[in-house]
């Protein structure tokens, strides 16, 4: 009734092919967009922005990048945090040594390298698979941590061993460091998540995306049809690699401002990939779904015992939380294994057919 | 820089061969406790088919229970008979709530399972007890705690502490007795057939229900051991849960289904990361004891996908 394709016809490929064929889904693409470009900047006010929304979706991001590997090519990852890290003081070092240059292209470019260190450590993914894998990620997780703790020249022999991000301007307005305002702030995050979310969902739906649900579905089968497990594992490693190294400048570059080796640490690894299970293995939406869930609802727990009026020490709030997070994680595994992306699916299903039962 | 890294090492070796020895004691007990943890991974893996990523928090769990009971006034051996009570109630919990209603999910949403099942302990753990670090009762359960000298050589000395000793012994008991628990008994035999093939063995009467619980409550006295052995030498606290991790290497190198595997791994994670920090850390500034076993397990790995006691993996189309 609400959600029904019926009568909307397609009168060439083109049409056919489009990214969102239903107009529903474009109406309300659309909708989404306009709440995130101009709704919240012009009524949400500086805390919304900075602890809610700028975080939000860096994360969003970065449980995209670990999609593509975990979700669309089945290779399970637990060094997310450390890709991340890579593209953290890969910006910084970028811009450290290149002041003038705009921060913004050496945050997109410090993917480049966290990418290649990606594909590294992807090697071993050609001859170990599952959970071996996972382990072998952890291998990536710990010797990068390592070196950001160990290599001086990292954080530019900073006494505290961690990276303060400086004052950068670009296009006439201060985009980084202390003084950047937290809606400049969002608008980058924003303009950098969205774009690569578009790129993401038409490269996903390609040739590309396409062999890697084969090697993800089944590995020997694709390679019989052609596809090669080798350049097709490591691209997958590299392009999830990429876009959890933005996301990783951009956690510290316009969120944290500083930030220290145990920013990066296996925790965040296992955060993100809470966040991938719980939207959805193989969603883009699932990813922002996940990341909604995981970030905003521990903020959202710190807040009730005040409004309802208990007092309550802080460290028992956040004992509870972990609690509470930990159960609702098993309990949603329980009630949906493939994440909020499939409830969403089943909500669209009796859209469609309401008011009868199918 | 050659020299430094293929001769002078074992040069050193030769000339201090004391140090070399206390070295590969502590490797030996390092490695030791981290086969203890593969060890309750082992168990359940062997079993569900889980990868149970909350044996680590079980084991500081189990230790917290153990001091917190104590330092309310419980006497240490009846707040060990209850540390065990709770992991048994733990583990019946486990399974009715958690893996039950998740039986024939894939790997990863199970693995997922006890990485929430982590959260829950940790959140419950430090809500319960606090999160500071406790000192573990070692001398009210009776173990020992001093330390031997051994004079070696001319003028070396060898110390052995006792607990580590104790340790040792403690684990090979506990290898014994698991290994007598599968083979020789009816429960063994019956978690065996489980272990092969779920459906077969629910077709001959076993319960898998019943089973898993048993399985469970097995990990969590490893747990409990391993809590105890390792709170003895450092503190209880949750920072235990990180050295947890080491597990994992030690898993991937024995094989996720050998509890020899297990045993094996262990010992050569703790004896390569020892003398790997002590003889070629100071070349890269110290510390490579945080990533050297993984990549240690990575090499292994390279060479044998399945590890070394694993099953070999044959995949069809």
């Amino acid at each position: 009734m609400f959600y029904r394709e019926a009568g909307q016809f397609k009168t060439s490929y083109k049409a056919d092919q489009a990214l969102m064929p239903i107009l529903q889904d474009r109406v309300g693409l659309l909708v989404i967009l306009a709440v995130a470009f101009v709704v919240i900047p012009v009524f949400a006010n500086d805390f919304f922005l900075t602890s809610i929304m700028i975080p939000f979706l860096v994360f969003s991001l970065a449980a995209i990048g670990l999609n593509v590997l975990t979700g669309f090519c089945g290779q399970l990852s637990l060094g997310t945090g450390a890709f991340m890290g890579v593209g953290a003081y890969a910006a910084y070092k970028l811009t450290s040594i290149f002041p003038d240059a705009n921060v913004i292209l050496m945050v997109l470019l410090s993917g480049v390298f966290s990418a290649a260190i990606g594909a590294v450590f992807g090697l071993p993914s050609l001859r170990i698979k599952g959970l071996y894998l996972a382990v072998t990620t952890l291998a990536a997780q710990f010797f990068l941590e390592w070196c950001f703790i160990r290599i001086p020249w990292l954080y530019n022999y900073n006494a505290s061993g961690a990276i303060e991000i400086p004052h950068r301007e670009a296009f006439g307005v201060v985009v980084s460091g202390a003084e950047a305002t937290p809606i400049v702030r969002y608008f980058i995050v924003l303009g950098i998540t969205a774009l690569i979310a578009y790129l993401m969902a038409n490269v996903l739906r390609g040739r590309i995306g396409r062999s890697w649900m084969m090697i993800r579905d089944m590995d020997i089968a694709a390679e019989l049809m052609g596809i090669r497990p080798l350049q097709t594992k490591l691209m997958a490693f590299a392009v999830s690699s990429y876009i959890c190294g933005v996301a990783g400048a951009m956690m510290v570059f316009f969120w944290l401002n500083a930030a220290e080796p145990s920013s990066y640490s296996i925790s965040l690894s296992f955060q993100i990939l809470f966040m991938v299970i719980l939207g959805g293995l193989g969603s883009l939406s699932g990813a922002f779904m996940g990341a909604a869930f995981i970030w905003i609802l521990p903020v959202f727990l710190k807040f009730i015992p005040g409004t309802i009026g208990i007092n309550v020490a802080a460290e028992t709030v956040e004992h509870i939380t972990f609690m509470i997070v930990g159960a609702l994680i098993i309990f949603f595994l329980i009630v949906e294994p493939h994440g909020f992306a499939r409830l969403w699916q089943i909500a669209k299903q009796k859209l469609r057919v309401w008011p009868f039962p199918y | 820089m050659l020299y430094d890294i293929f001769i002078d090492p074992f040069v050193q070796m030769y000339e201090m061969p004391d140090f070399f020895l206390q070295v590969l004691w502590e490797g030996f007990v390092a490695g030791i406790l981290y086969a203890l943890i593969a060890l309750g991974f082992v168990l359940i893996f062997k079993a569900s088919g889980v990868f149970n990523f909350a044996q680590g928090i079980m084991v500081v769990f189990a230790g917290l229970t153990l001091v917190g009971l104590n330092e309310n006034g419980v006497p240490a051996y009846l707040a060990l008979a209850l540390t065990i009570a709770a992991m048994g109630i733990l583990a019946y919990g486990v399974e009715r709530v958690v893996m039950r209603p998740l039986v024939n999910q894939p790997d990863i949403i199970l693995l997922m399972a006890t990485i929430g099942l982590t959260y829950f302990l940790i959140g419950f753990g430090e809500f319960v007890f606090g999160g500071e670090p406790k000192q573990m009762i070692t001398e009210e359960l009776g173990l020992p705690t001093g330390s031997t000298a051994i004079e070696f050589g001319e003028r070396g000395l060898v110390i052995l502490q006792h607990i580590d000793i104790a340790a040792a012994v403690i684990a090979v008991l506990m290898v014994a007795a698991l290994g007598i628990f599968f083979n020789k008994t009816r429960i063994g035999r019956a978690l065996r057939a489980v272990a092969d093939d779920h459906q077969a063995a629910l077709s001959v009467g076993i319960s898998l229900n019943q089973i898993w619980a048993i399985v469970w409550f097995a990990a969590g006295l490893v747990a409990l051991a391993t809590g105890i052995m390792w709170g003895a030498r450092s503190d209880v606290s949750f920072a235990l849960e990180i050295v947890a991790f080491k597990a994992l290497p030690v898993l991937i190198l024995g094989g996720f289904t050998s509890i020899p595997g297990a045993i094996v791994g262990g010992l050569i994670i703790g004896f390569g990361e020892k003398i790997g920090e002590l003889y070629w850390g100071g070349l890269v500034g110290g510390g490579i004891e945080s990533w050297l076993a993984y990549i240690i397990a990575l090499i292994f790995l390279l060479f044998r996908p399945q590890g070394l006691f694993g099953e070999r993996i044959i995949e069809r189309v």
